[in-house]
């Protein structure tokens, strides 16, 4: 089992991008469990949400203590949340930023592994608004091999509908063909 | 989110699997007020009313107590009927809700469990239902999304079945079940007809068969009434036995009133209700993995209790550790704990019980909060004490 925990702000769609991980590892004959940290909803408040995927049915409930990977979908988030908390030993981070890794590890003290992307580019580039959901998914999906442009296809989809959908495959897509780990 | 027949799982939040259940019942009226966190569940069948995909009347009332008239006059009427709600507007609701069993009314409603005010919050926990645990209705409390979804089925089955003609709460816990992303197997139509045919009945207000309903009842009747209703919920039991098999038969998901997790020779077994106990089974899991003597007893059956099931279930265990999820004032346990230590108190083997309160207002139960509850319902029970009561992770 994999345990992934998103840190973002209301409406960026860190809800969204962990529920349509889910939805996309379910499709592709996983199990997985999606859920926010619930409250009353606040556009630019700090959001955390959670994910599990795993080849077995999954039983637990408890929030995600210990995740193997953290996503993080706003880099402003890093000075008001401490989002490595927990984070095993040997897991990741994925964080949307321009900066190289080793400013963004002396600033914050981050001791695991980090991959970047400079997601709010793309997002504007490509689907035009700051929303670096689906960027996020398609670097976390690269960097974990949860998923493939192929299984997302069908819950984005379902989720944006044909006007919106094409634009935020292309999104998925940059971001999983330009991820860029540390070695 | 389409939720079509499906034979491979769909990952789709737990409130709208619920919606999308209650469209395969083909309920004929949809009565309700939104109210965190059920919302989801009315909100979408308001869409599936709207679209054309189920062919009911939704009606959107200005307040809960007027959701349950509503839904009192249309099953009354005849018609298969839903409702959901939660936490102050079960309790805005609560006065017509006592009503509905007394005249003998076959609703469903889903209940997100959600915390009571004051503080306010809307996060989960049980005292809502607790707070009308005497409203006559059969109560059943769902584990997970699959569950949630199949008894939103099974519920029309028992409370429409000709030998029961009670109304159905169908509980499920607030948030940490209702916003859950789940992998769910959707029942196929046709099969659902077969397993629920439509609602055909003479109980009902009909002008050329005059029948009244919601009478005055003084005290040469009111004795007699209380007692008819209350036998007939007693006598309910085996017609949720019987609904709870047909589904498996024609769906292959078996249910049962009263569920056992490796309980066999075990010398301590927690006692849960709802979502929590399968964090619960992973915590049993973790426990028997080093040689605790562990299992677990989840009540699925509320109301009818199921006396003889759970009495089975506990078998020789030497200490139950019972979770409550509500938290009774003034008196020193929950009310799970005070119902089943008044089932075992006369009982010749009679395991030593302890009660543990947690997760309220949607205080996280991760899996420790298990292993610490049966090692201190070891350690209690040990010096022969009965009646220890404990708030889990209180910040002092």
């Amino acid at each position: 089992m994999i345990e992934i925990r998103f840190h973002g702000r209301g409406g960026q769609g860190a809800v969204t991008s962990a529920e349509l991980m889910a939805q996309t590892a379910i499709g592709s004959g996983k199990y997985a469990q999606a859920f926010p940290s619930f409250g009353p909803e606040r556009r630019g408040a700090p959001v955390t949400a959670f994910l599990r995927i795993s080849d077995e049915p999954i039983r637990i409930r408890e929030k995600v203590y210990n995740p193997d990977v953290v996503v993080v979908l706003d880099p402003s988030v890093m000075s008001v949340t401490k989002v490595d908390a927990g984070l095993k030993d040997g897991g990741l981070m994925i964080i949307n930023s321009a900066h190289p890794v080793e400013s963004i590890r002396q600033q914050h003290g981050f001791t695991q592994k980090i991959a970047t992307i400079d997601a709010l580019t793309i997002a504007l580039e490509v689907l035009r608004v700051p929303i670096t959901n689906t960027v996020m998914m398609g670097a976390l999906s690269k960097a974990c091999g949860v998923a493939t442009p192929d299984q997302v296809r069908e819950p984005l989809m379902n989720r944006f509908g044909p006007a919106l959908a094409p634009k935020n495959q292309e999104a998925f897509e940059r971001a999983y063909n330009s991820i860029k780990a540390e070695g | 989110m389409k939720a079509a027949d499906s034979a491979k799982p769909v990952g789709i939040e737990v409130s709208l699997a619920i919606a999308e259940a209650v469209k395969l019942a083909e309920a004929e009226v949809v009565a309700a007020y939104p109210i965190t966190p059920q919302t989801h569940i009315v909100e979408h069948l308001s869409d599936l009313v709207a679209n054309g995909e189920l062919n009911a009347e939704y009606v959107p009332v200005e307040s809960e107590q007027s959701a349950m008239s509503a839904c009192m006059g249309s099953s009354a009427a005849g018609a298969r009927t839903f409702t959901a709600t939660s936490s102050q507007g079960l309790i805005y609701m609560a006065e017509m809700v006592f009503i509905a069993p007394m005249m003998r009314l076959p609703i469903v409603m889903a209940v997100a469990n959600r915390a009571i005010s004051a503080p306010l919050n809307i996060w989960n926990d049980h005292s809502d239902v607790m707070s009308i645990r005497d409203c006559g209705w059969i109560q059943i409390f769902a584990e997970n999304g699959q569950e949630a979804t199949d008894m939103s089925i099974i519920s029309f089955r028992i409370a429409e079945d000709k030998n029961v003609m009670m109304p159905v709460i169908l509980n499920l816990d607030g948030f940490t079940l209702s916003h859950f992303i789940e992998p769910i197997l959707f029942p196929e139509q046709d099969k659902v007809r077969q397993y629920l045919p439509p609602y055909v009945t003479d109980h009902k207000l009909d002008v050329k068969k005059p029948m009244s309903m919601g009478l005055l009842g003084g005290p040469e009747y009111f004795t007699e009434a209380k007692k008819a209703a209350n036998d007939a919920l007693l006598a309910s039991k085996p017609y949720v036995t019987k609904a709870f098999d047909e589904f498996a038969k024609i769906f292959g998901r078996q249910y049962k009133l009263v569920e056992s997790y490796r309980t066999e020779d075990a010398e301590t077994i927690i006692v849960s209700m709802g979502s929590i106990s399968e964090t619960a089974m992973v915590a049993v899991d973790e426990m028997r993995a080093a040689g605790e003597k562990v299992g677990l007893v989840r009540l699925r059956l509320w109301r009818p209790f199921p006396v003889e099931e759970l009495r089975a279930a506990i078998g020789g265990a030497k200490y139950l550790a019972v979770v409550d999820r509500h938290f009774t004032p003034g008196f020193p346990e929950g009310p799970v704990a005070t119902e089943i230590r008044a089932l075992m108190y006369h009982e010749e083997n009679r395991p030593r019980i302890s009660n543990f309160l947690l997760g309220l207002g949607g205080r996280d139960v991760p899996r420790n909060h298990f292993q610490y509850i049966v090692e201190r319902a070891k350690e209690i029970g040990s010096t022969g004490r009965q009646g220890h009561f404990e708030m889990v992770g209180v910040n002092e």
